[in-house]
């Protein structure tokens, strides 16, 4: 357990170092944090506020008030579906819809238990011509529909051994 | 000045032989495939063993009747539902939705034979015409590409293009020949207005920042492009990131600032990389840094990663995200122009705007104000989306109509099939959630600031979502109102639970719990939060409810007197069903189901279980024969 809380914390100091524990660099130091460990663990925000000379709370109100902050867990594959004006009016609730139930998740669970999914919605990709849009991950899908989502999904689960779908 | 030349005319100016191949890699092509399509083609080339230039620095190096092929990606290029698009130069053909199977095609019957190949060419929806080039095409005709012109033509990863079509020359003129006094008199002289939604005169800005005193000053480039359904910022940054670079030096000469931010939603992750390269080659270049066109001047500028809160797009609340606080709006004044980032005088314009300015300088002001109207001189990026036959990015005058935007550029609007539907329009959302909507009444309204205020819309961002008659406006002001509502950062009492409470309204309105006093607690209780809010987001919250309100009233009143939604949209209030005597048994609802509500045996009636049913509508989109009913109205 040691070793494990040093090497956390070990990155966590590099990214600091970087930034010369300029409390005005706080979201900045908090995003590459958080692309280190894919959210924010709550130990990590209280060690950065202690270093950076802020209270606890503050850092948690900042990491709190931005959506792209997550403070807990997210699964393999994020699912992040455009609902975007665009999107929106080309039917992307359906498919938001059509994913949730598929892989029993709601608004509440965003996660699937096994962590391999997340779904989330996000208020637009800016890839509207070609509305609706999901992206997994870092890859872009375009002129989705319900069915293109459940299959895509089921690939991965495929692909990822677990063939229970 | 003269107009600046285009790439393709540097490229082949002297040269016979050599061909160019431009791929648009902008976000959507990109989606599309097209950097397979990129890496195929210098395959493809390499094969055929012919010469290859995939950097503008070396065309130099090869013979002027040298056989070669110079390759480039672009940015968007703004067709992005055609996408991956690739034009071959000097001919000028424009391919689209090229697949990595088409390769090998063009490279042998275009390249090598001098074929066009029809399959590719993008075919007029109404006339049935193959079009062979970007001029032939409805959707770029009418457009005047001012900011754009230059995103799909150059690299935006190379420097050495940007400046070969004249960029940083008009940063330099501002450096080495102009006062900053004159560059805010130039600036407001040209009747350039704020891009980002407001309108507000560029120049009237500037100067405020420049008188006052103090010798830290910063400029922010706000592209915390929020609105959902607007990508025009996105586009530029990505595009042509040197062009924005190259407007706030412009505007750090005029206001005296050493250092400047670019703050961009973490959404957009391609500008973010592009930005930050184009920073790093003009740092290199020594465009930027200590001594900014051998001035003595330093200017430095960083570019920042938001963190998702819709509300940074108001530029108090940005100021407080790169301090590192909540992005949260103060009253103003002091204005950020007095009092900005740390105190100090600060000046934040919007992405179109900045990549604006090195323009006028380089064509002049008379030039640039004889584009648009007097009072809305100069171009406007719009996200032409939704329901209309061609879906992308445009640019037009202001002045312009919105029947020629949505009529002739945007080719008519679609159907629920995506069929052109000439009696379709419904209505045109405009500004995004804090805008309203522009219905028929409107379609001879001139696109400018000044119109647009007098009916009370505003240009916004320039996000324009058409809709059809399929589409619920009840439905749309509910989604809106679900947007604010959770973005509200929640300071003033009045948007944190007004906006909340409006929602609740609408819920009840499409779910049909609605009563008749609901519309009027409605229409109350918008003007209350209109009020009662300190900044943009709150104060222009209500406007998609009243403006739906105002135009579709009876919209509204089939949900709440008659539970019924006209459109067929409002899941809640749908009750889907099979036609007995429509349904022929061809089992496709039911394989396209993603449910699988929807059972029954080949040749015999469907059936659907109302309690597994979601009410997506996919089940009445693939059917051919109309058989399922209860989504219309």
């Amino acid at each position: 357990m040691p070793t494990v809380m040093f090497r956390k914390f070990e990155k966590v100091c590099a990214i600091l170092k970087k930034y010369n524990n300029d409390p005005g660099r706080l979201i900045t130091i908090l995003q590459e944090v958080q692309e280190e460990y894919r959210y924010l663990p709550e130990e990590v925000m209280a060690f950065v506020a202690t270093s950076l000379g802020l209270s606890p709370a503050k850092v948690f109100g900042v990491a709190s008030f931005y959506a792209h902050f997550a403070l807990v867990p997210k699964g393999k594959y994020v699912i992040r579906l455009c609902d975007g004006t665009a999107c929106h009016v080309k039917g992307s609730d359906g498919i938001l819809q059509a994913l949730y139930r598929k892989l029993g998740l709601d608004e509440k669970v965003p996660t699937t238990p096994d962590m391999l999914f997340t779904v989330e919605t996000v208020a637009c990709l800016g890839a509207c011509g070609l509305a609706p849009v999901m992206v997994i991950n870092e890859q872009v899908y375009g002129q989705m529909s319900p069915e293109k989502a459940v299959e895509l999904v089921e690939d991965i689960r495929v692909r990822e051994g677990s063939g229970n779908v | 000045m003269c107009k600046p030349e285009t790439m393709s005319e540097i490229v082949f100016k002297g040269r016979t032989g050599l061909h160019r191949v431009l791929i648009c890699t902008g976000t959507g092509c990109v989606a599309n495939g097209a950097l397979d399509v990129y890496a195929l083609f210098r395959e493809q080339i390499r094969l055929q063993g012919i010469e290859l230039v995939a950097d503008f620095a070396e065309l130099d190096n090869i013979a002027r009747d040298s056989r070669a092929l110079f390759i480039s990606r672009s940015g968007c290029q703004g067709f992005c539902q055609m996408g991956p698009l690739v034009s071959v130069e000097p001919e000028g053909i424009l391919y689209n939705k090229v697949q990595a199977a088409d390769v090998k095609e063009i490279v042998e019957k275009t390249l090598l034979g001098g074929e066009v190949i029809e399959r590719l060419l993008y075919v007029d929806p109404v006339t049935g015409q193959a079009c062979r080039s970007q001029k032939d095409i409805n959707f770029y005709k009418r457009q005047h590409r001012l900011v754009l012109a230059q995103c799909g033509d150059i690299d935006p990863e190379s420097l050495a293009e940007y400046r070969a079509i004249g960029g940083y020359s008009a940063a330099e003129k501002a450096w080495v020949q102009m006062t900053p006094e004159q560059i805010c008199q130039d600036i407001l002289a040209a009747g350039l207005r704020g891009r980002g939604g407001g309108g507000f005169p560029t120049g009237r800005k500037w100067e405020m920042c420049r008188i006052q005193p103090g010798a830290r000053k910063y400029i922010i480039c706000n592209g915390d492009e929020g609105d959902p359904g607007a990508f025009m910022d996105r586009s530029v940054m990505e595009g042509n990131p040197h062009s924005v670079i190259e407007g706030m030096l412009i505007a750090a000469r005029a206001i005296g600032a050493d250092e400047g931010y670019v703050y961009v939603r973490a959404e957009y992750p391609l500008a973010v990389k592009r930005l930050r390269k184009a920073c790093a080659d003009a740092l290199q270049a020594g465009i930027l840094g200590d001594n900014v066109f051998n001035s003595g001047v330093r200017m430095r500028i960083q570019v920042m990663e938001g963190a998702g809160a819709f509300v940074c797009g108001e530029e108090t609340a940005l100021l407080a995200s790169i301090e590192g606080e909540r992005g949260m709006p103060r009253s103003k004044p002091p204005f950020p122009a007095q009092s900005g980032l740390w105190g100090r005088p600060t000046v934040i314009n919007n992405v179109e705007t900045l990549a604006t300015v090195p323009l006028i300088l380089r064509m002049g002001l008379e030039r640039f104000r004889a584009l648009g109207t007097n009072g809305s001189p100069g171009t406007k990026t719009f996200a032409l989306t939704g329901h209309v036959a061609n879906t992308g990015l445009i640019e037009v005058p202001f002045g312009v109509t919105l029947r020629e935007i949505v009529m002739e550029i945007g080719g008519g609007i679609t159907d629920k099939k995506g069929r052109i539907d000439p009696g379709g329009f419904k209505a045109v959302q405009i500004g995004g959630p804090s805008g309203g909507c522009l219905v028929k009444e409107h379609l001879d309204l001139k696109m400018d600031f000044d119109s647009l205020r007098s009916i009370g819309a505003m240009v916004g961002s320039g996000g324009l979502v058409c809709m059809n008659q399929s589409t619920c406006m009840v439905a749309v002001a509910r989604y809106f109102m679900q947007f604010t509502q959770k973005e509200s950062c929640g300071k003033c009492v009045l948007c944190r639970e007004g906006t909340r409470q409006m929602l609740f309204l609408l819920d009840d309105i499409v779910e049909g719990r609605a009563t008749p006093e609901t519309l009027a607690l409605l229409e109350e209780l918008a003007g209350v939060v209109q009020k009662g809010s300190l900044c943009g987001l709150g104060k222009t919250a209500p406007n998609p409810v009243l403006s739906t309100l105002k135009y579709f009233p009876e919209e509204y009143l089939a949900h709440v007197r008659d539970k019924r939604c006209p459109a067929g949209e409002c899941r809640q209030l749908a009750r889907p069903e099979i036609l007995a005597g429509q349904c022929k048994g061809c089992t496709l609802c039911g394989r396209k189901c993603p449910v699988k509500a929807i059972t029954g045996e080949p040749r015999q009636v469907h059936v659907i279980d109302p309690g597994l049913c979601i009410r997506c509508g996919v089940c009445a989109q693939v059917c051919k024969f109309n058989a399922v009913t209860g989504f219309q109205g």
